[in-house]
């Protein structure tokens, strides 16, 4: 598949289109220009590397939702083996913005749960953007509910816009729908590991994203509120996004340093989607590396850390009141 | 200027300015923001701040609150002393720095929490109240922090929690840590369920967003007061999203309690009775007396 370049990646997609000339051109040439070629495919990589390094957190931002980014599905099938999908909260319907059910991670019994995206027009619109009703939420606590039950381990992949701003999410209480599935996760008896792989968007990405251990991939966002969202209550215009998203600290490295984040996933030169393999291969072994110092506790050792992590959660002073 | 402004002698041809109120002294009269009736300021205050022609529950501030549902004697304050500091260094129009000082100028408190312990007719209890006029009573670390000592002092002291919403959603000022409190805050209650204690949430205008969608609709009984805009999204987005007008009288108390949302709609002149009504019953304590 052809990579689909942002705008602040122009520089690299007129380097790519070059050497893409000149692969054509070397298929009916006498003359080698494989030479020449691997020269220009290094000097790509370089390019990325240093508009990488200076990419900004807006910048940051449309990487998470970049169109070709591997989505919880894609992770499932990369980082899994023997996945069985189930469906449905048992009370209204199945909700396709969020995925989850049963699968193996070397070999061992886990229960996944992630938003997911749709990749084609049709597709994101059976998914709904990612954007989950509460139904997507009830379904997700079922599946935290029957991990609970058979003592498995709970992977979540968190790659949301938000939860679904609509009419019948509302009727059908999207808000007690999250509420509760903060509650519930805050007290679940086995150990939660969270991976923000995309956009975590809001409440919609915490009602799956409490846990004992929170990863974030290097070009994921996580936030109270989308950069635009932000700019349009704050500066009363969306277009002050890149100002709200440098403001609220969104990226993995400044949520790392705010302590709200465990670790940061390395993503491949240019993104997860450059170099997808690259990337199941890290984060399969930043899941191995979390998950084995919580399987070694007892669950109630376990329960009292992931209370305390909530607890200590905020910034404030204390002073003396007579 | 028109040619009849033009006649018109200049006292009164004085050009009012915008928002400009009659000449009636400011604070004696109040006019109905629901039914237009024009109410004796004290009127007003004697009946709650509802309106006594139709009913509307005006918005009401912390401090009143807890003045209307705790009874008056040995009432203490809890989580005073957590203050809030500026984590991000957050500025957009205005710093949040700045906008802490003015909020607290504008609205009496230092924060968007006021969490008090005491009684209502006599049963003892922790009240956790929201402060609308700062920041739009938005949460973040010190309304988490207050809200926490709060719960952590009901199960202390073996009482029941009870926490009266009216918050547009969690503080964006403080980025993700505001997120986080509604993990914390929703964590915290499992200990009070764990202690086998009541949470009443009572439910004001306007409950949504990161308040909505975390503690408020885990009470063990899910009040709200009448006519009161509680959801997660915010009516506007909704429309903008789907764009189709939205249905009467949607996201407010009564459309709630048809759906299923909430136990009770509870006037404001009634809810110092049916708390001490609901935690005794939930507590297995005898009834109180009916209040006067």
């Amino acid at each position: 598949m052809k990579t689909t370049f942002l705008d602040f990646e122009q520089p690299i997609a007129e380097l790519e289109n070059k050497i893409e000339e000149l692969r054509f051109v070397q298929d009916d040439s006498a003359v080698d220009i494989s030479v020449e070629i691997g020269h220009l495919e290094k000097k790509s990589q370089e390019l990325t590397k240093s508009i990488y390094s200076k990419i900004t957190p807006q910048q940051i931002a449309q990487v998470a939702r970049h169109p070709q980014r591997p989505y919880t599905l894609d992770y499932v099938k990369g980082l899994f083996t023997g996945f069985e999908e189930l469906h449905g909260d048992r009370a209204y319907a199945d909700d396709a913005a969020i995925v989850g059910g049963l699968a193996r991670f070397n070999g061992q019994s886990v229960v996944v749960i992630g938003h997911q995206k749709g990749r084609d027009t049709k597709d994101r619109q059976y998914r709904n953007f990612g954007m989950p009703r509460p139904e997507g939420y009830r379904k997700a606590l079922r599946l935290m509910k029957l991990a609970e039950r058979f003592n498995l381990p709970v992977l979540t992949f968190v790659d949301t816009p938000g939860a679904y701003p609509g009419i019948g999410a509302e009727e059908r209480g999207q808000s007690e729908a999250i509420g509760r599935n903060l509650f519930e996760l805050a007290q679940l008896r086995v150990p939660v590991i969270t991976t923000v792989i995309g956009e975590g968007g809001s409440g919609g990405a915490l009602a799956i994203a409490v846990g004992d251990a929170v990863l974030m991939l290097q070009y994921a966002t996580y936030s109270v509120i989308s950069p635009e969202g932000c700019a349009s209550i704050l500066w009363k215009t969306a277009e002050k996004a890149p100002e709200a998203a440098e403001a609220m600290g969104i990226t993995s490295a400044r949520l790392k340093t705010l302590g709200l984040i465990d670790k940061i996933v390395t993503e491949p030169v240019g993104g997860a989607h450059r170099n997808p393999q690259q990337m199941m291969v890290s984060l399969k072994k930043a899941l191995a590396d979390a998950l084995k110092p919580l399987q070694d506790k007892t669950i109630d050792q376990l329960l009292e850390a992931r209370y305390e992590r909530l607890m200590a959660y905020g910034k404030f002073k204390e002073v003396d009141v007579a | 200027m028109s040619w009849l402004q033009k006649l018109l002698p200049p006292k009164i041809n004085k050009t009012r300015e915008p928002g400009a109120r009659s000449a009636v002294p400011e604070g004696l009269w109040h006019k109905c923001q629901a039914c237009g009736a024009v109410l004796y300021r004290t009127d007003l205050e004697k009946n709650l701040d509802v309106c006594p022609k139709c009913n509307f529950h005006n918005r009401i501030n912390a401090r009143r609150r807890l003045d209307i549902l705790l009874d008056a004697e040995g009432r203490f304050e809890i989580g005073a002393e957590v203050q809030p500091v500026d984590i991000l260094k957050f500025k957009a129009t205005k710093r949040y720095a700045d906008q802490l000082v003015s909020s607290k100028e504008a609205s009496g408190e230092d924060d968007a929490m006021v969490v008090m312990q005491g009684s209502i007719l006599n049963v003892p209890i922790v009240v956790a109240v929201f402060e609308y006029n700062f920041i739009t009573g938005s949460m973040g670390s010190v309304v988490g922090e207050r809200f926490v000592r709060g719960v952590k002092a009901a199960i202390e002291n073996n009482v029941p929690f009870m926490c009266v919403a009216a918050s547009g959603g969690a503080r964006m000022q403080e980025g993700l840590t505001s997120l986080m409190q509604m993990a914390k805050t929703s964590a915290a209650l499992t200990r009070l369920t764990q202690a086998g204690l009541p949470f009443i949430s009572l439910l004001t205008d306007p409950t949504m967003g990161g308040v909505s969608a975390s503690f408020a609709f885990l009470g063990d009984v899910v009040l709200a007061e009448p006519g009161a805009l509680i959801g997660f999204a915010g009516p506007r987005v909704i429309e903008q999203t789907v764009r189709e007008t939205l249905p009467e009288g949607f996201q407010r108390s009564e459309f709630l309690l048809e759906k299923g949302a909430i136990d009770q709609i509870v006037d404001r002149r009634e809810q110092r009775q049916k708390i001490a009504d609901l935690v005794t019953l939930l507590s297995r304590q005898p009834a109180v007396a009916t209040a006067n």
